[in-house]
């Protein structure tokens, strides 16, 4: 079986990861047979298929995806939306409004303002044109108090957890509500900025040590320690 | 795919934080960063420093060239200071020639060190009214996370302090190397400390989304006996007199802080 | 300032000044991730040289009239400080620095996957804090691991190396004055898995047998470079990970 790595063996960019008829997954490529990781990361073989999980990669928009964003420009008919991605994503008027946008009824900034932040949704994307958005589902819309953390985006799945197993810790034990955004923004809304303060620590250290094992009980551990102190 | 503009929701928060004299990073109304501070940091220039504040880092290079004075003073070394903010500092930086922000930093750093005469330039002469020493002051910003006027003048300091001139002769007109080195003549240590106004509060070393919140700035320069030797307010916004006299007074002892850090001894 | 030029670069016993045998590459040190801004940044210091690279992007194009519709625009400002070199430099770009940007571009360009991501820009920053020669190898070394810190995917690494003739002899990983003073230094930049030889100058005069052993011994100085520049791709999360499972 042609291939050169350990299950979860950390890799760089241009190793050799197989040979022959595997498939390339994801942060890999293959070249004349060869499959080679394409990203820093830990490498795992699944059937015939190698990928790579990436330890720091953006993000890249992908239709259905939950993100938040934040406003940096009013535009003719709707926002530009910064949502850490390489291109800028698009909310129009007409989304929010729920009807054509009325230029002389309708004032935008009076919505959404330069500086806002908001949970919205891709309803678009392709490579010829920038991601769209909606807020136009249920707990959609504008941010207006709590704090944004921001981490690489390849750790998301962590800070969810198998089956939500670690943001459910994360809301039972501080008390916050936690929005995770799949574009690596997580926003933590609690009582005190004391409990929003904990889940951000929380947060940070998932980010750090998400590659490690024994990691749920770990951060478990830290916040009722911290909680103890107080 | 950065975009460094604090968002609203944050804006406030930093607002209302201060005007309860705390701030989102922990510190006090008048605490700086943590400073670190390392010297010699470019063997081959004749003298460096690279300072730290909190994430903010600037490295200083000063290079000595033998030139003409300026015919006003023609019997003294010529001080000149350039600052450049190049693009791999912060998104926000554009490659190209200086703009208002790089002059009026470097002029800003220069008024403490000339107005405090912190270089003894009338010994900086090699051939009255022919050839003098120019001390090259190059600072060059590498992160920008606030504050790049204190961050600069403290590495600015340190790298003229450790500053090693080259002994020399004139022989025929020609100025020649010799063996061995002196220190550049330094003999005071101007401090900036710089403030933001916030809320209507003076808050010491802002840090970037501090800076993006504040109403005006304000750089207060104190040379070593407590002297106010360079003032400079920047921003759109405004102080009130006795603002600007409460910034004077806690410049002073904010000033001998950070010079404690920076002179030896 | 000014320098005593030393009268011989090589000994008798093909000691060069510094200590080093003809074959050997100057001590390195190598840092990834030390700039919290940018997206990407790595730190090197050759010998004498250091040399600070980071990246920003992929991101939207500014000015939008250049973006490509098929891929991303890759472009790369090599710089060096006043303070950098001998005599104190004028901040303005020289020709040289023009020349050394689009030869490091054209040399890191064939390992980035640029075509994933069209209408973007991916901007290189490469600052030279101190020169002593190779600076550009240096460079497109430390710019390689920037554009992998950032994430940014790509076949492979690219590693640099210069190889001269000083003396009459073939030396490795020329320093500045033996650049000055030798005979020939020939830069090459090589990417491991496809055998590519992405930049490749030269500088004097060699015969084509000397040239053929030049380039072979920069190609084994960029086989040990590239080596060093994954340990330390690797490094920065091995150190969490023992840190965590003890």
């Amino acid at each position: 079986m042609p291939t050169f790595y350990e299950r979860r063996q950390l890799v760089t960019p241009g190793d050799l990861l197989a040979e022959d008829d595997y498939v390339a997954g994801e942060n890999t490529y293959k070249d004349d047979g060869k499959i080679y990781a394409n990203r820093v990361g830990l490498v795992d073989y699944e059937d015939r298929k190698v990928h790579v999980v990436a330890l720091k990669a953006f993000y890249i928009p992908y239709v259905g995806d939950m993100v938040i964003g934040k406003v940096v420009e009013v535009s003719l008919s709707g926002w530009m939306v910064n949502v850490k991605a390489p291109y800028p994503a698009l909310l129009r008027a007409s989304d929010v409004l729920d009807r054509p946008f009325r230029p002389q009824e309708d004032d935008l900034p009076s919505i959404f303002d330069v500086g806002d932040l908001i949970i919205a949704k891709i309803v678009a994307y392709d490579r010829t044109r920038d991601p769209l958005l909606t807020v136009r589902e249920p707990g959609l819309g504008k941010i207006t108090r709590g704090q944004l953390v921001e981490i690489t985006p390849t750790k998301i799945p962590r800070v969810i957890g198998r089956k939500g197993s670690m943001i459910n810790m994360l809301k039972q034990e501080t008390g916050c509500h936690v929005t995770v955004g799949q574009n690596g923004l997580i926003f933590v809304s609690g009582k005190t900025p004391e409990d929003e303060r904990l889940a951000v620590m929380a947060i940070r250290k998932i980010e750090q040590e998400a590659h490690t094992s024994g990691l749920t009980d770990r951060v478990t551990e830290m916040i009722r320690r911290e909680k103890g102190g107080v | 795919m950065s975009s460094i503009m604090v968002s609203r929701v944050k804006q406030k928060q930093i607002a209302q934080l201060i005007s309860s004299g705390k701030r989102l990073d922990g510190r006090g109304l008048t605490d700086y960063r943590e400073v670190q501070l390392e010297d010699g940091v470019i063997e081959r220039a004749e003298g460096s420093a690279r300072v730290r504040l909190g994430k903010t880092e600037v490295m200083v290079g000063i290079k000595i060239e033998v030139g003409e004075p300026f015919p006003d003073v023609p019997n003294e070394g010529v001080l000149t200071v350039n600052a450049e903010l190049v693009p791999l500092a912060s998104p926000t930086f554009e490659p190209g020639p200086p703009d208002e922000n790089s002059i009026e930093l470097a002029r800003v750093v220069d008024r403490g060190i000339r107005e405090s005469k912190a270089v003894a330039l009338e010994k900086l002469c090699v051939e009255p009214g022919k050839k003098v020493f120019i001390v090259f002051v190059d600072i060059y910003v590498l992160n920008h996370d606030g504050n790049l006027i204190d961050a600069s003048a403290i590495a600015s300091l340190a790298a003229l302090l450790n500053t090693k001139m080259f002994n020399y002769e004139v022989k025929e007109g020609e100025v020649k190397i010799k063996p061995g080195y002196t220190s550049l003549p330094v003999r005071n240590y101007p401090m900036a400390v710089t403030f933001a106004k916030i809320s209507d509060k003076l808050v010491v070393d802002p840090w970037l989304e501090e800076e993006q919140v504040m109403d005006a700035r304000l750089t207060v320069t104190v040379e070593k006996d407590g002297k106010v030797c360079a003032v400079q307010k920047g921003g759109y916004g405004y102080f009130t007199m006795q603002q600007v006299l409460e910034a004077a007074k806690i410049a002073r002892e904010k000033a001998e802080e950070l010079r404690k850090l920076v002179v030896k001894g | 300032m000014l320098q005593e030029t030393p009268r011989k670069l090589i000994d008798e016993s093909g000691i060069r000044l510094d200590g080093r045998g003809l074959n050997e590459l100057r001590p390195i040190k190598i840092e990834v991730g030390v700039l919290s801004n940018a997206d990407g940044s790595a730190y090197i210091e050759q010998g004498k040289s250091k040399i600070l690279a980071a990246v920003y992007g992929p991101k939207e194009v500014h000015p939008k009239h250049l973006a490509l519709p098929d891929r991303a625009l890759l472009r790369c400002r090599y710089h060096m400080a006043p303070f950098s070199v001998e005599e104190r430099k004028s901040p303005a770009p020289s020709r040289r620095e023009m020349e050394l940007s689009k030869v490091i571009r054209e040399a890191l360009e064939p390992s980035v996957f640029v075509e994933y991501y069209p209408r973007t820009s991916i901007d290189l920053f490469i600052e030279v804090l101190q020169a002593d020669g190779g600076t550009r190898c240096s460079g497109i070394t430390v710019a390689s691991l920037a554009l992998a810190d950032a994430g940014i995917p790509m076949r492979d690494l690219v590693a640099a190396c210069a190889a001269g003739k000083v003396e009459g002899r073939l030396a490795l990983d020329l320093t500045d004055l033996e650049d000055k003073g030798g005979e020939a230094d020939v830069p090459l930049a090589w990417m491991p898995n496809l055998n590519a030889v992405t930049l490749l100058q030269m500088d004097g005069m060699l015969t084509m047998e000397e040239f053929e052993h030049v380039v072979n011994l920069a190609l084994q100085g960029c086989k040990q470079i590239y080596q060093l520049q994954k340990e330390t791709l690797k490094a920065k999360y091995v150190t969490v990970k023992e840190a965590v499972e003890e």
